[in-house]
């Protein structure tokens, strides 16, 4: 176990060393940023001064070190677009805005995917089970943007139920949060549906069906808690579905996230921001689908010495 | 020895019979929704896409109160809605196809390419797939945004970025077994290059899961490029993609749904249908490929 854990997590840091030479590429693929920092009329002395004090006379080896060297300090510069503010604080700031909203997203469609998807097994072609298939096939057509517009025109300007942007309580999070959590709910429900399928089938269901066990028993002790853990697999999945629902959705909803700071970012030409925001998604999604890889192998014997 | 398979159940004869004929109502929709506008949308539109009626702004659709002049109304500089969803759909058309043929070439022939080289091109091509399933397209998107701006190479690069891998991983998967078979072996004892063995006796046989796995994507890659377009780092202005439709009516959610309703509903209808005929596709080929 402890062998599987190191060699993934090598794994894990080898891929965000990829990405942090991903980033460092792009953003000199592009011209220099002094266009960005300087007015169109600075002098030839300006222009050397700021190339040297950012170090963009040095070789581009040097100047990977050295931003890599300082992104491991949490430093990726001070952001371009809200003057003297550093990129990370701002991502900081805005984060718990996004996990309260992708935290709500991700309870909604557990709530709803998990009981449906086991009820849909259970009653394979029943008006339930063609419900739920509905929704697996919707949830892969709708665009997460257009549906916020269109709960936003239903809900908050049509039925005024509910305010149709900004932040402010429970109020204002149910909206977006089922936004995010559709795709979700489609993808889950699917799984959860043909992983019930499938263990419903087996031997040991049978055994404790002819044992004479009640029915909510055996589809909840013994077929679902078996069934769990390919729902569970898709979890790591989640992580990344919520961070780009975030930037979509809190766009739409104009909630003050790191998803919204993104596109703000990429308008303004953002570069220490943008950094900031890819290099802290990566880490997250990584470390989310390491602890599901974890979590997964020590539930199954057969991952960790396959 | 006739009936060595037990008869089916007339239901299930019923729903397998069912799953044998082409689905109708997708491809009819296909052809009206996406197909014929995106090739003939001069002919069938009623106004010119860009042109203006400024007297006509913010118009609501015909069955809403508006006129037939303008069938699904007018935007905010009275610009007929009807003609410029048709004209969308080429992009949402024209992008998918040609962003899943560079996919899907690209991350086959590294599958090939893994699976019959084995031993350390393997393991490099295959590693280099791993690190594209581990970062979400959204980084890229992210980092390409802001380094080029919105442009079609950068929704190009992004939809490759997004398929190869699995076209690589699915590939690679067949190609191992394939190569091990008695066809393979006897086309070496014939005198065959291994380009040769690759393309003439491999490929057509991974050919029905290529086939099946693209048309499976062309819906992710559809509503790929609209959620970019609607953030405003897909394809720049002032084409009428659906993406940039919905983005242009969000401010008018208020006073005039029609304007972001309608692009969003021909992109529901264009990826469900594509879905539903990718089911059918893999039913008919490529039954193995059900978990995907």
């Amino acid at each position: 176990m402890i062998r599987f854990a190191l060699s993934r997590l090598a794994q894990v840091l080898f891929t965000i060393w990829a990405i942090t030479v991903l980033v460092f590429a792009l953003s000199h693929a592009t011209g220099s940023p002094l266009d960005t920092l300087l007015p169109d009329d600075a002098t030839p002395e300006q222009i050397a001064a700021l190339t040297s004090r950012l170090g963009l006379d040095q070789p581009y080896h040097i100047q990977y070190l050295r931003f890599l060297g300082s992104a491991l300090q949490g430093d990726f510069g001070d952001s371009l677009r809200w003057r003297g503010e550093p990129a990370l604080g701002l991502v900081l700031d805005r984060l718990p805005a996004t996990l309260s909203l992708g935290g709500l997203a991700v309870l909604i469609s557990l709530a709803v995917a998990l009981p449906l998807g086991v009820v849909a097994a259970t009653r394979k072609d029943s008006w339930i089970d063609l419900l739920a298939r509905a929704i697996a096939l919707l949830g892969q057509a709708i665009p997460a943007f257009w549906l916020g517009i269109v709960l936003i025109w239903v809900f908050a300007v049509w039925l005024q139920w509910l305010p149709t942007s900004g932040q402010g309580g429970l109020r204002h999070m149910i909206l977006p949060a089922i936004a995010i959590a559709w795709f979700q709910i489609a993808a889950l429900v699917r799984l959860t549906r043909s992983a019930m399928l499938d263990v419903l089938d087996t031997e040991y269901v049978k055994l404790a069906r002819i044992k004479g066990l009640a029915e909510s028993r055996v589809v909840w002790k013994h077929a679902f808690v078996n069934a769990a853990s390919v729902p569970l697999t898709y979890f790591g999945i989640l992580a990344g579905s919520v961070l780009t629902g975030s930037i979509v959705v809190e766009t739409v909803f104009s909630w003050p996230g790191t998803g919204w700071l993104a596109i703000e970012a990429i308008r303004g030409r953002d570069f220490p921001v943008i950094q900031a925001v890819v290099l802290f998604f990566a880490v997250i999604f990584l470390a989310a689908n390491y602890l599901v890889d974890l979590l997964y192998a020590w539930l199954d014997p057969r991952v960790r010495h396959g | 020895m006739a009936s060595i398979a037990p008869p089916l159940a007339p239901r299930k004869a019923r729903r397998a019979a069912r799953r044998r004929r082409p689905p109708i109502i997708p491809l009819a929709l296909l052809l009206v929704v996406l197909i014929v506008p995106a090739l003939a949308a001069d002919l069938i539109a009623p106004h010119d896409p860009y042109q203006s009626h400024l007297r006509n702004r913010l118009q609501p659709p015909a069955f809403w109160g508006g006129s037939w002049e303008f069938p699904l109304g007018t935007d905010r500089l009275g610009r007929c809605m009807l003609s410029r969803i048709l004209h969308g759909a080429w992009y949402a058309l024209s992008i998918s196809m040609v962003g899943i043929a560079i996919g899907a070439a690209l991350g086959s022939a590294m599958g090939l390419i893994a699976g019959y080289a084995r031993g350390l091109t393997d393991v490099v091509l295959m590693r280099l797939a791993d690190i594209s399933f581990a970062l979400p397209a959204v980084l890229l998107v992210l980092a390409l945004g802001v380094a080029w701006g919105p442009s079609l190479q950068a929704v190009l690069i992004v939809v490759a970025f997004v398929l190869w891998a699995q076209f690589a991983r699915q590939v690679r998967g067949e190609v191992l077994s394939l190569r091990e078979r008695d066809f393979v072996a006897r086309a070496r004892v014939a005198g065959a290059g291994h380009l040769r063995i690759l393309l003439r006796h491999i490929l057509p046989n991974v050919f029905n899961t290529i086939v099946v796995m693209a048309t499976l994507q062309i819906g992710v890659i559809i509503i790929l490029e609209a959620t970019l377009s609607f953030l405003g780092i897909g394809i720049p202005r002032p084409a009428p993609t659906w993406g940039l439709l919905i983005a242009d009516g969000r401010q008018f959610i208020t006073s005039a749904w029609w304007i972001s309703f309608f692009p969003g509903l021909a992109i529901l209808l264009v990826v469900l249908s594509i879905n539903l005929l990718g089911d059918w596709l893999r039913d008919r080929l490529d039954p193995r490929l059900r978990q995907i």
